[in-house]
């Protein structure tokens, strides 16, 4: 499909991501990338580990909330980001993710939730579009 | 789209979206702004936001917008809706996710001159002893027992710990304290997040600020506040840090499920609500209180901390270092209150969301110096511009829910303050106009550029003009210390 994975569109007084990918899989992890990016996180070239993640919702857009919250708990908590994604979406309710950590050099900017606001994952010409409003 | 035709004007700075509007609209929508204001409010979603808040279940008279408003998520910041109790609903989204985030103002006897020559030491020395900056822990880390008597206790913790004053607990909103939290109620997730951050402020637009009080305009009760011109003052601005965050995600995704099983439609999925007499409504207000009582103990601790650096920086060189509290607001809550609607009265849940309580003289709650006067509204500035100490009034209890403004609101996106204001080159220009910064972040400084925001002084005149609260004070920044 055509354009970014993600870019920031503007928010007045937060921040949000218009994401793309050409279906769930691939939209959450460009949601993931672009969330982590939006943080302004730098891994450290270190140690890293493997993580599985099983998460499930209601709907696609619930899942794609739970998801970027999950992430975002680790980080907090385990000072760890995420380097790479190998995701299934089953059903649009239920996620199965490997995911490979590093250690995090530095965070510019806290994101204290991810929110449900005007949240609707689109078909688009050649993919799916969503976009996510963060509180920050 | 909303357009400026489709108010109707019903006071100098008042205006009204008629629930004809819209039909899924419960109540009207009523603006405090001056034209200006409102043209600013109408380009970005905020309007927008306050009419799909309006479609809440159990709203009562209308919901009030803040001059300060902008666009958030759900609800605007600066959104007012009262809710009746016991069926009308709780709404999470309407509160925010950063529970109770408020501001403290601490008065001093220490005149601007005497401080002068030690402001860059006491910049640094805050910076120190006051934990900031993204994910920073907290000074105290918490035990699980201990976790759960912060939320059962709130600032009444931190007085029977050593980080507070009796005084201190006086003088909060609340006592610091909120009936009815039980963290039987807050998630495993949540308790994990809260128990090593206590005692921090976090980043964003959170800060700590030495000010100047510049302009008395109340004596008498600047008197009472201890405010006195040309001394210096303390501001502290920061909430629940990842325990509040983490209760509002999980209600949040909670109530997904509850809003189709109550047969609530909403325009937004994030204004999520429960009846306030429904199990899930119960369990929200209860976990709410404890993030609340949370951050009041934050702020406490925080407080005890930036004692300890005015002690470091300014013992034997100024005759009085100490700190006296004026007070401590919220700003993103909901509370449970009584107002009168119809000439009938009526136990409301009131949000606000970026809004702070403006009860006017009389309200029992307040304390004892200040019940004569009303309750102190603080309203912090932007960095490199004025804040004001303000009273409530009588009026704000039947104009807004005995509510008012709790900032300056932005006007601009960070995404656009980052492209056009560089957080060194600010730096320099507030250093260069006597204002000490330390900052953890130079584009988190940009962010936060005064220019990002409306003119402050400006919002207050218009809650002035609205009758919803009289000016006390003015304060000008002298060090300001960002997360």
């Amino acid at each position: 499909m055509e354009g970014r994975d993600f870019e920031e569109v503007e928010h007045t007084a937060d921040s949000a991501l218009r994401i793309r990918g050409a279906n769930l899989e691939q939209l959450f992890c460009n949601a993931a990338v672009g969330m982590m990016q939006l943080a302004g996180i730098e891994s450290l070239a270190g140690p890293t580990r493997k993580r599985r993640i099983e998460l499930q919702a209601s709907d696609s857009e619930s899942l794609l909330v739970a998801w970027l919250e999950e992430l975002l708990y680790v980080i907090e908590m385990e000072e760890v980001s995420f380097t790479k994604f190998d995701l299934t979406v089953e059903d649009n309710t239920s996620l199965t993710a490997k995911v490979q950590e590093a250690p995090i050099g530095n965070i510019k900017r806290h994101i204290k939730a991810v929110t449900y606001h005007d949240l609707k994952i689109a078909q688009v010409e050649g993919g799916l579009e969503v976009t996510v409003v963060f509180d920050v | 789209m909303i357009r400026k035709q489709d108010f109707r004007q019903i006071g100098p700075v008042l205006w009204e979206i008629p629930t004809t509007f819209r039909e899924d609209m419960r109540v009207p929508v009523r603006v405090f702004a001056d034209d200006r204001m409102l043209e600013d409010a109408l380009s970005d979603r905020s309007i927008l936001q306050a009419v799909n808040a309006s479609t809440l279940p159990g709203l009562v008279s209308h919901v009030s917008v803040m001059p300060d408003v902008h666009q958030g998520y759900g609800f605007p910041i600066g959104g007012v809706a009262a809710t009746r109790l016991p069926d009308g609903v709780i709404s999470p989204g309407g509160i925010g996710y950063d529970i109770n985030c408020g501001v403290r103002l601490l008065a001093s006897n220490i005149s601007a001159e005497e401080a002068e020559p030690h402001l860059e030491n006491l910049a640094s020395a805050l910076y120190a002893n006051c934990p900031s900056g993204v994910g920073g822990k907290g000074s105290v880390r918490l035990s699980a027992k201990q976790l759960d008597q912060v939320c059962r206790l709130g600032s009444e913790w931190t007085l029977k710990n050593g980080y507070a004053r009796p005084e201190d607990v006086q003088r909060t909103e609340e006592g610091g304290r909120i009936m009815g939290a039980d963290p039987s109620h807050v998630s495993q997730r949540a308790l994990q997040r809260g128990r090593p951050q206590l005692g921090s402020l976090g980043a964003g637009n959170h800060f700590i600020e030495v000010d100047l009080v510049d302009q008395i305009f109340h004596p008498e009760a600047a008197r009472a506040m201890g405010l006195n011109e040309g001394s210096i003052a303390l501001q502290i601005h920061c909430g629940s840090r990842g325990f509040g965050h983490q209760i509002c995600s999980d209600y949040v995704r909670e109530l997904q499920a509850a809003v189709q099983r109550y047969k609530i439609h909403l325009p937004d999925r994030e204004l999520v609500c429960a009846p306030l007499n429904s199990p899930e409504g119960e369990r929200y207000l209860s976990a709410m209180s404890c993030a609340a009582n949370y951050a009041f103990a934050n702020r406490q601790v925080l407080v005890h901390h930036a004692r300890k650096a005015f002690e470091q920086a300014l013992a034997g060189k100024v005759r009085d270092w100490d700190l006296h509290q004026v007070y401590d607001i919220a700003h993103n809550m909901g509370k449970i209150e009584e107002h009168t609607v119809d000439g009938k009265k009526v136990r409301v849940c009131v949000h606000r969301k970026g809004a702070t309580r403006a009860f006017g003289p009389g309200f029992p709650e307040l304390p004892e110096e200040y019940r004569s006067l009303g309750q102190p509204v603080l309203v912090p500035g932007s960095m490199g511009t004025s804040s004001w100490v303000l009273l409530g009034t009588e009026e704000s209890m039947s104009l807004s829910f005995g509510s008012s403004c709790h900032g300056a609101g932005r006007v601009m996106s960070r995404k656009k303050a980052k492209r056009t204001v560089r957080g060194d080159q600010l730096r320099e220009e507030l250093e260069a106009s006597g204002i000490r910064i330390r900052a953890h972040s130079m584009p988190g400084l940009a962010e936060e550029a005064p220019q990002a925001y409306k003119d402050v002084d400006s919002v207050v005149d218009v809650v002035v003009q609205a009758g919803i609260a009289q000016k006390v004070a003015r304060l000008l920044p002298l060090a300001v210390i960002k997360g």
